[in-house]
């Protein structure tokens, strides 16, 4: 009984401090490398919690794609990170007076909330004790909730085909094969048969148009 | 010594409340914003999932799922955004984003 209490404070204290350095670290790749033990440590906790589907779900989308993504872009921009942290200290006393206020409100929710005893007879979906959470996940997901999945489906189809058209540009002296231009090209077009005077051989005049 | 919900909702009430200390303190750093927008939104994560199973019902997860699922889309298109911003003006300065108003 004392393991899981542990591991608990274990993965929680370890996600708390992290996202602590995600926010006051001054290197932005190490806040990113501490994002993804953020995300680790969270899907320690789901774990804990019995959702182990959204536990691996969280390794494999968080560290494996968006941390990555981050990660990139931070790499691939060239800026000066020094001098976008100045007015932290100037904004620190703000920020944490704010941050004091909205903690307590949320600790005082969590501490003092009831559960009102008519919430557990209006379960839309009970979790199965005969079958694995990710079993579970999906005999909802695809049945009673196929909308919201072919929803979220459409969410990334549409974000994918917008980063890749904010992002893609064409610059102007690649030389991009044209399918049409290739296609209307034919012999009359693509060559000239010159007679040749013995002994001249091709002017250099000549060459220029030839050529072209 | 037994975890109830109240643990877990501390623990996602912790992180939530970083993530808005993040976007207040890294006012500049707009990488360091969308970190944190991905820290709130793990923290709303950890309520669904804690409140899904501690309840049994499933739904919670589900809905977990497609927060999930907004979250990637978000940081996809913000760090589109963002490197065409960066193309555009050479830096990633915060203050001066309103100039893409035209």
């Amino acid at each position: 009984m004392i393991l899981p209490a542990l591991f608990f404070y274990l993965f929680a204290s370890v996600c708390v401090a992290s996202a602590v350095m995600v926010i006051a670290s001054r290197n932005p790749v190490h806040s990113v490398l501490f994002l993804i033990l953020a995300f680790v440590n969270a899907s320690g906790l789901f774990v804990l919690m019995g959702a182990e589907f959204l536990a691996m779900l969280l390794i494999v989308v968080y560290v494996g794609a968006v941390a990555v993504l981050f990660l990139f872009v931070i790499m691939m921009l060239d800026v000066d990170f020094t001098q976008l942290r100045e007015g932290f200290i100037q904004y620190l006393p703000f920020g944490l007076v704010i941050g004091a206020i909205f903690l307590a409100e949320l600790l005082l929710v969590a501490g003092g909330w009831v559960m009102n005893p008519n919430v557990t007879k209006s379960i839309t979906a009970a979790i199965p004790t005969n079958v694995s959470n990710t079993e579970a996940l999906g005999l909802v997901l695809y049945t009673k909730y196929i909308h919201y999945f072919q929803l979220a489906g459409m969410v990334l189809l549409v974000a994918m085909i917008g980063a890749i058209v904010l992002t893609l540009r064409h610059k102007v002296k690649v030389r991009r094969q044209d399918i049409n231009v290739q296609n209307a090209r034919n012999p009359e077009l693509a060559m000239e048969v010159r007679k040749v005077a013995t002994g001249q051989g091709l002017q250099d005049a000549d060459a220029g148009s030839w050529v072209k | 010594m037994t975890i109830g919900l109240g643990h877990y909702l501390a623990v996602a009430a912790i992180l939530f409340t970083l993530g808005i200390l993040g976007i207040f303190l890294n006012r500049k750093n707009i990488i360091v914003i969308l970190m944190s927008i991905e820290l709130i939104l793990l923290a709303v994560n950890i309520n669904m999932v804690a409140f899904s199973t501690f309840l049994g019902d499933i739904v919670g997860q589900v809905f977990a799922l497609l927060v999930l699922t907004v979250a990637a889309a978000e940081a996809a298109i913000g760090l589109a955004v963002l490197v065409v911003y960066f193309r555009n003006r050479g830096s990633i300065a915060v203050e001066d984003v309103n100039l893409m108003k035209g």
